[in-house]
Parts: structure tokens; sequence; C-alpha cells
């Protein structure tokens, strides 16, 4: 559908509160989605594209489709997950007075190029919006370079959890002058507590920090901001939704919206598809969980590996289009910690299951089997000696593989 | 018998997963007995060419890139004598057209390591996609991917192989990559040793031949790696 601009100015200028909006190469969606979730179970009216259509059309979309048809919206706020390379246009007809800044990754380079360039992209959006504060993670040196010219609040975790995460290669030289940064912690990828030996440039202190963080059962931590502390005790799995409940607390909070409950409705809330979704097929847990480069699979790899039982393993990637075409990302995949994650089998699936096959083989996996993604192939998957069953699976072939898994959970019933 | 490889600038240059072609390397080398003594090299270090029977050179930034070569220019003339005497260099992606006169970086051109009489300037779009090259090298296929904006012209040098599927050094010679000695330098990023393992081979075999006279490399299990290749053939030169 081609938008008229003009429509998506007219209905966005009648947003009665604020506009959010969400970039960063993960956690957009989640973060999108708990901030919506805050702010409907304090009674507002929320425009929120929340099925990931992330471009200006998807933008645009949310808001037709809460409009009336004469043009009428009633809507107290929009949070709106988008693109980094499309923020540049929707700002143009979109004044967003706030933006979250979730991290830069390496991500899918044969569409956005290195980080280097996402990050001047998004530096185009901010100075479209004078009066816009961002919200940003302080972890992130990249996140945080924006803070030296734009008004922003950063939060962060504060202390060292000890992720033992592989670190990746983006963002370890000071933006500003190109030295080694120094961590006196680092969590995972580039994030931590880092500092520039030579220009100073240093991790802000974030304004809503974690700590006391506890992963041994979900996650539970303390948020800690304006000399307040609220301890969250949440079912999710994943070190990485710390920085996605700790962004859309900060961004309810900076609203002026009051905390009390927030508790509650964090636990909640129920993970979007493919996000550490839990399935129970013929009393198997089966969990599956997108990851679309290499700090996510390295996340999901940590997750995996934290789980102590055994488990059946598929990694699955397409390389089409909204995929990336280019899979040598592969190889900064830390797939190396799978072998110490209690793995029984193994299988490489998708388009690509011939280079992730091999990928696993030079990881050390001696026998990898080929699966297709279709439902016969899940069910041989899920039907292994493993106790848990992990699918780790990049965009294209996350929708079939969902929808496969829920009809085999209706079709074996749950049992617990 | 051991091959010493030289990883130069891994922390600048791995913007591709480029340590699939070291973690090649080692596997092949160590399946057949032959022991591998892996040197990773950051900027301050000095690089001992003399003891170095390969020299692997990846891809990185823009930034990166400039900074590997003017730090490569500070010893020029003996990397220059170890591919003259036939030192196996292998680089790939941004390491390509540094090897030669000029090369751009962003609207500025930056001096070469001047390795090879070869000339690289701009391009007005980026060349993406996978490719299939016929190469005389392998006697066979080689398959990667290419993201680049340049434009290089190898002039009478041979290339590394014809181009069967994707750009290829400047879109329209039909020719990727160049090969003159031992140097193996292609535009081909990132992880590009595993699914060819004809031309790990090759590329050992030269390094072997070198240190201890013609060399018989022992074949090995490649069942999964001719899959990953055939499939790219399959998908992109045979359609």
């Amino acid at each position: 559908m081609k938008i008229d601009p003009t429509l998506l100015r007219h209905l966005a200028a009648q947003v009665k509160r604020e506009i959010i909006a969400v970039c960063g190469t993960n956690g957009k969606t989640t973060t999108t989605n708990l901030l919506d979730t805050l702010l409907k179970n304090a009674g507002y009216r929320v425009v929120c594209n929340n099925v990931g259509a992330n471009m200006l059309d998807g933008v645009a979309n949310a808001f037709i489709s809460m409009a009336s048809l004469t043009g009428k919206l009633n809507a107290d706020y929009a949070a709106l997950e988008c693109d980094e390379a499309s923020l540049r246009h929707v700002v143009n007809h979109v004044k967003a007075n706030k933006i979250i800044l979730t991290n830069l990754f390496r991500d899918q380079m044969d569409r956005y190029g290195e980080t280097e360039i996402t990050a001047e992209l998004l530096r185009e959006a901010f100075v479209k919006l004078p009066d816009a504060t961002l919200i940003i993670n302080a972890d992130d040196p990249l996140c945080a370079q924006f803070t030296r010219d734009f008004s922003c609040i950063s939060y962060g975790i504060s202390e060292d959890c000890n992720t033992q995460s592989a670190q990746t290669d983006e963002g370890r030289f000071c933006v500003f002058c190109g030295k080694e940064l120094h961590y006196d912690y680092h969590h995972y990828s580039q994030l931590g507590s880092f500092s520039c030996p030579d220009c100073g440039f240093t991790r802000p202190t974030p304004d809503y920090s974690a700590q006391q963080v506890d992963l041994t059962n979900g996650l539970a931590f303390d948020v800690c901001y304006h000399g307040e502390k609220r301890r969250l005790d949440l079912h999710y799995r994943g070190f990485y939704n710390i920085y996605n409940v700790l962004a859309s607390f900060a961004a309810y909070d900076a609203l002026g919206l009051p905390a009390d409950g927030i508790d509650a409705v964090f636990n909640a809330y129920k993970p979007q598809i493919g996000r550490m979704e839990e399935f129970n097929i013929g009393g198997k847990t089966v969990i599956l969980n997108l990851a679309k480069n290499p700090a996510g699979f390295n996340q999901a790899i940590a997750t995996v590996a934290t789980d102590p039982r055994p488990k059946d393993v598929l990694i699955a990637v397409n390389d089409k289009p909204s995929d990336g075409t280019d899979v040598t990302w592969l190889w900064d995949v830390d797939f190396e910690t799978l072998g110490q994650a209690n793995v029984t089998e193994i299988s490489a699936g998708g388009i690509r299951m011939h280079d992730v096959a091999l990928r696993l083989k030079y990881a050390g996996f001696d026998d990898v089997s080929l699966a297709e993604c279709d439902r016969a192939s899940l069910q041989t998957i899920i039907s292994g000696s493993g106790e848990v069953c992990y699918l780790l699976v990049n965009y294209t072939v996350l929708f079939s593989v969902q929808s496969d898994l829920q009809a085999l959970e209706q079709s074996t019933g749950k049992e617990n | 018998m051991t091959i010493t490889i030289a990883h130069l600038f891994p922390q600048l240059l791995n913007l591709y997963g480029d340590k699939g072609n070291i973690t090649t390397l080692r596997s092949r080398l160590e399946r057949r007995g032959i022991e591998v003594e892996i040197i990773e090299y950051c900027p301050e270090d000095t690089i001992a060419y003399e003891k170095s029977d390969i020299i692997l050179l990846g891809g990185g930034s823009d930034r990166e890139q400039q900074a590997v070569c003017q730090r490569l220019l500070r010893d020029r003339d003996s990397l220059f004598s170890y591919t003259e005497d036939s030192g196996v260099l292998l680089a790939l992606c941004g390491g390509f057209p540094m090897l030669g006169e000029q090369f751009p970086v962003g609207e500025e051109t930056a001096e070469g390591l001047h390795l090879l009489n070869i000339t690289t300037c701009q391009g007005n779009n980026r060349l993406i996609g996978n490719v299939v090259l016929e190469s005389e090298l392998t006697g066979g296929t080689i398959v990667g991917f290419e993201n680049h904006s340049t434009r290089t012209d190898i002039g009478a040098y041979a290339p590394l192989g014809k181009v069967m599927a994707g750009h290829g050094n400047d879109g329209e010679s039909g020719w990727e990559g160049v090969v003159y000695k031992n140097i193996i330098a292609t535009n081909l990023h990132g992880p590009l040793l595993p699914k060819n393992p004809a031309l790990a081979d090759n590329i050992l075999s030269r390094a072997l031949e070198r240190k201890y006279g013609a060399t018989v490399l022992a074949p090995l299990d490649d069942e999964l790696e001719k899959q990953a290749h055939s499939f790219i053939v399959e998908h992109y030169a045979n359609k």
C-alpha cells in the first residue's frame, strides 16, 4: 500500500500526549510491546505497530487502523517500533517526543552496512527532532556516543553478572578516538561498563540501573532510579530481557506515569511469538527463539547453555531478502558454546542448512542432522531423547515453524 | 612438518566471520597430522615475515582498512620481499584492493601497498550477492559472497576465476580476484575457505611446497563442505 504522508502527519499530530519511537538492532519488538502493555494497563489508548512492521508503511498502518473513517484519531500515546534506517523518514511526519535506542549490533550487512553507517542514519533522524529526549542503553558505547550531542536519559546493568558471553567485534574501539575501550565488567557483545583510556569517553551513569541481578529462576533485579528502588521478579528467560524491561520502564517513568503495580504488568506480559516462546508438545517443553544476527544468536545460545537439562537443538537459517542474503555472519556466532550445553542431538535447517551444518561441524559437532523445517521433521526433532527442545531460527523460518508448533501442541494435547 | 599462519590484526579486520578461514586452514592441517602455529598480530607487534608460511589479511570497515594499510606501509619492503619470494598471502574483501597502487576510502584515495600493479576506484553502487567462479586454480568452482563498492582493474594479472554468477572485480570484465605468485586476493569476504575445500588445500599446498617441496595432501571427508558448495552453484550458477 502506498501511504499518503500528509495523512500520517495529520493522524500523528492528533496523539494527545506523547509519541515514543523504539529503535535498535535487537529488542525493539519486545521493548515496544512492553511499553504498549504498560500504557494500556494504565488505561490509555495507544497506537502501536506491535506486529513488527517497522518501516514507514508499517508505522502509517498502525495509525490508520486506529483512526476513524473521517480521519479522527483518539489516542493518548503512540509506541512505535521503528527500523533504524527508516527512522529518518518516519520523523519527517511523526514528531516523536522520546526515542528509545536499545543497542547497535552487526546485522544484515548486505542491507544496513556497518554499525557506523547505521549510527549515522540515526543521527540524521535525531537532528530532525531537536526537542526529543533519547532513552539510550548506557552499556552500549555505540548508543552512548549520542549523549555528547543530544539530550539523553539512560539505562544499564550496573554490576558484573558473570554472563561469560563472548565479546563480539563491533564497538570495541572508541567511536571518538579509535583506542580500544577498557571494561570494568562486560555483559555481552560490546555491552558493559566501558571507558576509553585515551579521550575519556565513558559509560554514562544510568538514570535507571539494574542491580542485584539474579538469573537462577527467570529474571529478578532491582531497578534503581531517582533514589528509589523497585524489585522486579519476572518469569522470562534471557539476560537481554533485563534491557528490554529497563528500557520500557525508563520510558514509562519518563512520561511521568506512576510505577505502582508495574511489577504485575511486567509479569503478566507474554513474550511475542518466537521470543523464548514455550510450547508443550506431547508433554515435552519446546522453546522457540528468533535470532537474526550474531549478537542475538550468542544471547540465545547463552540462554540455552544456562538450562542444565539434556536437550535437542535445531538451528535454522534462511537467506531471503528480509533475513539478509549474506549468511557469512554464521562464523561470528559462538556455536562452540553449545558444545558445553548438554546437547543430545543437533539439527541444521532452513534454506542455508548446509552452511549451518558445516559451521556446526567446525564447532565440534560430528553428527549434524539436516532437517527441512516442515511439520514432520519438527516432530522428529521434538521426539528426540532430550528433556527439552530448543529451536533457534531466523526471521522467515519463524512464522511457519511457529504455526506448526501450535498445530502440534493442539493435536497432541497439552500434558503436564 | 609445521605451518605457521600469520593472522594480521584480527581485532581490526573481522567484519564478516573471517575466523572461518583460520579455523578451516588449522583443521585441514591438523587432520593430516601437520602441525599448525597461528600467530595473531596486533598493529603494535613486529611481524615475523621470515617465520610466516601463510599470511591472512581480512576485511574491515573503511576506517580500519586505512589504519591497517598505514601500519603495513611501515614494513612494506619486508612484506614485498615475502610475496616476491613466493610467500603465501590470502587477502579477502578490503584486503584485496589494499595490495595495489591505490584504493578508495570513502571519497578519498589512499596509497596502497604496491605489492601488485593494480588500481582500484570507487564505483557508484555496491556490488552485493552470492558469487560463483570457474577457477583454473582449483579446476572447479569457487563460491562466496561479495559486498563492495570498489572497482578493481587487475590489468594483465591472472584472475582467481571467471564470474559465473555475481559481479566480480568491476561488474564488467567477468573476472574476480587476482592471483600472482602465491598471492591470492579476492572481493569474496568472510568465511571463504570452509565451503571451498579445494581452494583451502591449494593454499596449503603452496605453503607446504615452498617450505618442504611438493607435498601430497591426504584426502579428507568433505561431504558437508561439498553439499554447502554445490547448493550455491546449483542455486546461482545453474539456474
